[in-house]
C-alpha cells in the first residue's frame, strides 16, 4: 500500500534556539494509508514537534514531508494537506471554540466553505462516529473530559481527513474517559480506513498497533509491529520507555529462567504462554 | 488520634442555582500519621473536591475537617494554618510557576510563612534535593525548563513548606514512563525520611497499585470502598462499574486463575505476580 505520509530526512530547531541542539535531527518515517501507528518516546524526544510537522504546523528546516505526496514546504498545497491530516492535542479544553457540542463540531467545515446542508450531514455522521450525537446541544464545559475529546475528534472528522494525528489525548483522562478515546479511534481505523497517527506514553494502548514507532533524540531509532518492538525490553528501558505489563511480566520470569516467548502482548497471551510454562 | 478526619462532610456547589450540583455527600473518612493513601475515581467524583477542602480551600456546605482534632474552619487562625500543614499540589502544577528564577519559586511558601533568610534557604535545598532539582537549575528561569523538571519545582515549592500532610493531585499525568518512576520514588522518599502523610490522587491503576498502602474509591461524590489495595482491586467487576480499571496484572492474575494456574488474590502488580509464578514454579504457592 502506498504511504499517505512520509517523513524524510528532517531537521528542525525552534527559532531562537540556535544554540540548542536539535528537536528534529534527521527523523526519518513512513506512514500506510489506512493503518494504525503509534510513535513512542521519553519527553523531549521530538514527538510532538514530528507531530506538527505531519500537517505543516512546523515546516521542516532541512529535509521535507510529504502528505499524500505533496510536500508542506509549497504554501499553495497548505489548505489541501490540512484536509487530508487533520490534529488532536492533549488538552481538551484548548480545543473547544463553541459554546454547543454541534457548533464546535461544525466549526472546521464551516471554515472550508461548504455548503450549509453538507455542514449539517456531516456534523451529524461526525458525531455519530464518535458516539456523542445524543449530545450535540449539550454545552462541550459540561462534558466529562473523554466526552470532550471525542468531541474534538468529531470536529476533526467533519473535514473528512484521511489522517488523524493525534498528540497523547489520552493524557488527561480518567481509565473510562482511556478506553472511550481509545475505542473511538481503532473503531475509525478497523472500520472507516481513517490511517490514526497516537503519540502516547501509555505502552498498553501501543498493543494492537501496525506499527511502533520509537523516537529519541530527534530521530527514528526504532520501528516494527507492537510484538517486534516490545520484545526488545533493554533497549527500550535505555531509552527511558518502559514496555507493556504483560511484557514486563513475561521479561522478569524469563530473567528468573522461565522459558517464555517475548512476544505475547495481549492479556490472553500472556496468560496463556505463563499457564503453559507451568505444566 | 486521626491526623486528619472529615465528619460527614458535604459541598454543594452553586446552591440555590439551576446549576446546583452534589460534588461531596456525607463522606466520613479519618486518616492516620503517616499513610500513604491513593484516592481514585473517575472525572467529576469528587477527589479533587475532597483534596481542596483539607486545606480550607473549599469551604463545607455542612460537616466538619479536623486537622489533628481541630475544625479548621473554626477560626481564621485555623485556616491559615492548615494552608501550611496541608501541602496541596495541583493537577500540572508546572503552569503555576511565576517567579524569575527557580530558587525563588521554590522559597515563595517559606517566604510566606515569613521565616528567616537561613532557614528558608535550607529548606529550598532540602526540597530541590528530594525532588532531584539541581543547584545549578537554582538561577534559570523557571521557562527554560523541561515539562518534566518545571513539575519537580512545583513540587518543590510545597514540599518546602515542609507540610505533614503532602496531597499530589496527579502529579505523573502527561510524563513519560521514567519521569512517572523516578517521581514517585521522589514521594516515597520524601515520606520515608519526613514521615509526612501522603495522599496521591491519580487516574492510573499501576501507579497506586505500586505505591499506596490504601485506597479509597469515590463515586458519586460518595466513598464507595475504603480498603488496601488487594481488596479494592479484588472487585475489578465493581470498579469497571464506576468508569475505575485494575492494573494490567491484576487481569492477568484472574484470567491465570480461569486456566488453572492458582496464583493468589492478593497479586496486583506485576512484582508480586512474578514472585507468585516463580513460588509456583518451585513448587510452594505463595505470594
Amino acid at each position: 500500500m502506498k504511504p499517505i505520509i512520509q517523513v524524510k530526512d528532517v531537521h528542525f530547531r525552534y527559532s531562537g534556539e540556535e544554540h540548542l541542539p536539535p528537536v528534529l535531527n534527521g527523523a526519518s518515517l513512513e506512514i500506510e494509508e489506512g493503518s494504525f501507528v503509534v510513535i513512542l518516546g521519553h519527553n523531549g524526544s521530538g514527538k510532538s514537534t514530528l507531530a506538527k510537522h505531519l500537517n505543516g504546523i512546523l515546516i521542516p528546516n532541512e529535509g521535507c514531508v510529504l502528505v499524500d505526496g505533496m510536500d508542506t514546504r509549497d504554501a499553495s498545497k497548505l489548505l489541501d494537506i490540512r484536509r487530508t491530516v487533520g490534529m488532536v492535542f492533549q488538552n481538551p479544553d484548548n480545543q473547544m471554540v463553541a459554546s454547543v457540542v454541534e457548533d464546535d463540531v461544525a466549526f472546521a467545515p464551516e471554515n472550508l466553505g461548504i455548503p450549509p446542508k453538507e455542514i449539517r450531514s456531516r456534523v451529524d455522521e461526525a458525531l455519530k462516529l464518535v458516539d456523542m450525537y445524543e449530545y450535540r446541544l449539550h454545552a462541550p464545559h459540561l462534558l466529562s473530559g473523554g466526552q470532550k475529546q471525542r468531541v474534538a475528534i468529531a470536529g476533526v472528522i467533519a473535514m473528512r481527513p484521511r489522517c488523524i494525528v493525534l498528540d497523547e489525548p489520552t493524557a488527561m483522562l480518567d481509565p473510562a474517559g482511556r478506553q472511550e478515546v481509545i475505542g473511538t479511534i481503532k473503531r475509525l481505523c478497523r472500520e472507516n480506513g481513517i490511517t490514526i497517527v497516537l503519540i502516547t506514553h501509555h505502552m498498553n494502548e501501543a498493543v494492537d498497533a501496525d506499527k511502533v514507532f520509537v523516537m529519541s533524540n530527534g530521530r527514528v531509532i526504532s520501528q516494527g509491529t507492537p510484538k517486534e518492538v516490545f520484545s526488545n525490553v533493554e533497549f527500550l528501558k535505555s531509552e527511558g520507555l518502559t514496555v507493556p505489563d504483560t511484557a514486563e511480566l513475561l521479561y522478569k520470569l524469563r530473567l528468573s529462567g522461565i522459558d517464555l516467548p517475548a512476544e505475547a502482548l495481549s492479556i490472553e497471551e500472556c496468560a496463556q504462554a505463563i499457564a503453559a510454562a507451568l505444566k | 488520634m486521626p491526623i486528619i478526619k472529615t465528619e460527614a462532610l458535604t459541598h454543594i456547589y452553586s446552591m440555590g442555582s439551576p446549576f446546583e450540583s452534589v460534588a461531596l455527600e456525607n463522606v466520613n473518612i479519618e486518616i492516620s500519621q503517616g499513610e500513604f493513601v491513593g484516592l481514585i475515581g473517575h472525572t467529576g467524583s469528587g477527589k479533587s473536591t475532597f483534596v481542596q477542602h483539607l486545606n480550607g480551600l473549599l469551604l463545607p456546605t455542612s460537616g466538619r475537617v479536623l486537622l489533628d482534632g481541630t475544625d479548621i474552619n473554626s477560626s481564621k487562625k485555623f485556616r491559615h494554618d492548615a494552608r501550611f500543614k496541608v501541602g496541596l499540589v495541583f493537577q500540572y502544577p508546572e503552569y503555576q510557576l511565576f517567579e524569575d528564577t527557580v530558587y525563588r519559586d521554590i522559597s515563595f511558601g517559606p517566604r510566606n510563612m515569613k521565616l528567616p533568610k537561613p532557614e528558608i534557604d535550607e529548606r529550598v535545598h532540602e526540597a530541590a534535593g528530594f525532588v532531584g532539582v539541581p543547584e545549578t537549575l537554582f538561577d534559570k528561569s523557571p521557562l527554560e525548563l523541561s515539562g518534566g523538571q518545571k513539575r519537580r519545582v512545583a513540587i518543590a515549592g510545597v514540599i518546602a513548606m515542609r507540610p505533614d500532610i503532602l496531597v499530589l493531585d496527579e502529579p505523573t499525568a502527561g510524563l513519560d514512563p521514567e519521569g512517572c518512576e523516578s517521581i514517585l520514588k521522589n514521594i516515597s522518599d520524601y515520606r520515608r525520611t519526613t514521615g509526612a502523610t501522603v495522599i496521591l490522587v491519580s487516574h492510573s491503576m499501576e501507579d497506586i497499585a505500586k505505591i499506596a498502602d490504601r485506597l479509597i474509591v469515590f463515586d458519586g461524590g460518595r466513598t464507595v470502598m475504603d480498603a488496601c489495595p488487594e481488596k479494592v482491586f479484588s472487585q475489578a467487576d465493581k470498579l469497571r462499574s464506576i468508569g475505575l480499571d485494575v492494573p494490567v496484572a491484576t487481569d492477568i492474575a484472574a484470567r491465570l486463575r480461569e486456566l488453572g494456574v492458582s496464583v493468589p488474590e492478593c497479586c496486583y502488580t506485576v512484582e508480586q505476580l512474578r514472585n507468585a509464578v516463580l513460588s509456583l514454579k518451585k513448587g510452594a504457592a505463595e505470594c
